[in-house]
C-alpha cells in the first residue's frame, strides 16, 4: 500500500495536540530513529491513520476517530519533542 | 487563553469560491474567500472537507498555491475515482462554499529568511506549493537563486505554464513530447539531477513535492549528490491524499 508522510495529517495532529506538530521530533520506540513527524510514513487507507517509522517501518502512532472521539495510541513512540516556541513563528 | 486562540485558528470555516481558473483539462485553481484568514507561509496547506446531503464527509489536504499576503488558492487535480477532486474540478461554481481548516504545516515551508539556494522539484500537481514559494521569493525581492525541476506527463499537463515562463524552470515530459521538444523526456533520476540541481557544495535548500514514488527517487538522488538530508524537505501525495 502506498504511504504518504506526516504533512498529510498536519491538520489532524494540530486538532489532537493543539499546535503545529509536523516539525515535532518523534523517536521510534523500536529502533530509536529520530526525525520530524513530517518525515514519518503515514498510511491513510485503513479505518484510521497509521504513522510508521521511516527507518524500521514499525508502528509509532495510530489515530482513529470513532463517533466523534479520536483515540490516539502513542505506544510505538519513545519520545516526542517539540521545540519550545516552535509554534510562535509557524502559522 | 492563548491556547484557545490558537485552537480557534484551526477550526473549520466556510470558504467561498471567488475565482476559478482551469489550468489544464484536469487541473483547476480555486481562489477562496475565508473569513478571518490569518495569512499563511509559502508551502503550507489547507484541509478541505465536503459534506454530502446524507452527512457523509470526505476530507483532503491541498497545498496553498498563492503567496503569503494573497488570498488562499488551491490547485486541484481531478482523480476520476476520487471523493473530493471530481466535485472541486467539475461541479464547483463561483459563489459555492465548502469547509476548510488551515493554514497547516511548519515543516514544508519557506520564508525569505530561510535563504537558499533553492532547488525545487515537483511532480504533477506537486508544483502548487512551489508556485507559492516562487511567488514569495519574487514578492519579497529575495536574491536567493531558485530553480524548479518540474516533471509532467505531457506538455498539456503543465500547470501554471505562463507564469513559470518567467522563472528558472527545467521541464521534463515523461509520457509524450511535442514535435521539436528539446527538454528532458524521462523520469527524474540521479543522472538528471546531477545535470539540473545546484551543486551540493553551494549548500542548497531543497523542496520536493509530488507522488510518493517521485519524492522517494528525487530525495534519494539528492542525498546521493551530497545534499544534507535535513535540508531536503519532502511532501508526498497520492490517491488518499488526493490533489
Amino acid at each position: 500500500m502506498e504511504f504518504l508522510d506526516g504533512n498529510a495529517i498536519g491538520g489532524t495532529l494540530y486538532y489532537v495536540f493543539g499546535c503545529e506538530m509536523t516539525v515535532a521530533q518523534a523517536a521510534c520506540g523500536h529502533c530509536g530513529a529520530r526525525g520530524p513527524l513530517a518525515e514519518c510514513e503515514v498510511y491513510l487507507g485503513g479505518p484510521g491513520v497509521v504513522v510508521r517509522c521511516r527507518v524500521c517501518h514499525d508502528v509509532m502512532m495510530v489515530l482513529v476517530e470513532v463517533r466523534e472521539i479520536i483515540c490516539v495510541d502513542l505506544g510505538g513512540l519513545k519520545g516526542l519533542e517539540l521545540l519550545a516556541g516552535a509554534n510562535d513563528q509557524s502559522a | 487563553m492563548a491556547g484557545t486562540a490558537v485552537l480557534g485558528r484551526l477550526s473549520w470555516r466556510v470558504a467561498t469560491v471567488t475565482t476559478v481558473v482551469d489550468e489544464t483539462p484536469r487541473v483547476r485553481t480555486i481562489t477562496l474567500d475565508v473569513p478571518d484568514w490569518p495569512g499563511h507561509v509559502a508551502g503550507q496547506h489547507v484541509d478541505v472537507r465536503l459534506t454530502g446531503e446524507d452527512g457523509y464527509r470526505a476530507e483532503r489536504a491541498y497545498s496553498l498555491a498563492s503567496a503569503p499576503g494573497e488570498p488562499p488558492m488551491i490547485t486541484v487535480e481531478r482523480l476520476e475515482d476520487g471523493e473530493v477532486s471530481p466535485y472541486l474540478t467539475r461541479e464547483l461554481r463561483l459563489g459555492d462554499a465548502f469547509e476548510v481548516r488551515g493554514p497547516i504545516g511548519g515543516y514544508f515551508v519557506w520564508r525569505p529568511d530561510d535563504g537558499g539556494p533553492l532547488f525545487l522539484a515537483a511532480g504533477g500537481s506537486g508544483v502548487a506549493p512551489m508556485r507559492a514559494i516562487l511567488r514569495e521569493r519574487r514578492n519579497s525581492m529575495s536574491e536567493v537563486r531558485a530553480r524548479l525541476l518540474y516533471s509532467s506527463r505531457t506538455l498539456e499537463d503543465v500547470i501554471y505554464r505562463a507564469e513559470l515562463h518567467d522563472e528558472d524552470v527545467v521541464h521534463t515530459l515523461t509520457r509524450a513530447q511535442p514535435p521539436g521538444w528539446t527538454g528532458y523526456a524521462r523520469r527524474v533520476d540521479a543522472a538528471l539531477l546531477r545535470e539540473v540541481a545546484w551543486p551540493a557544495e553551494d549548500g542548497p535548500l531543497a523542496f520536493v513535492c509530488g507522488p510518493t514514488s517521485f519524492v522517494e527517487s528525487v530525495a534519494a538522488g539528492l542525498v546521493e549528490l551530497g545534499y544534507a538530508p535535513r535540508r531536503i524537505k519532502t511532501e508526498r501525495f497520492g490517491g488518499m491524499g488526493e490533489r
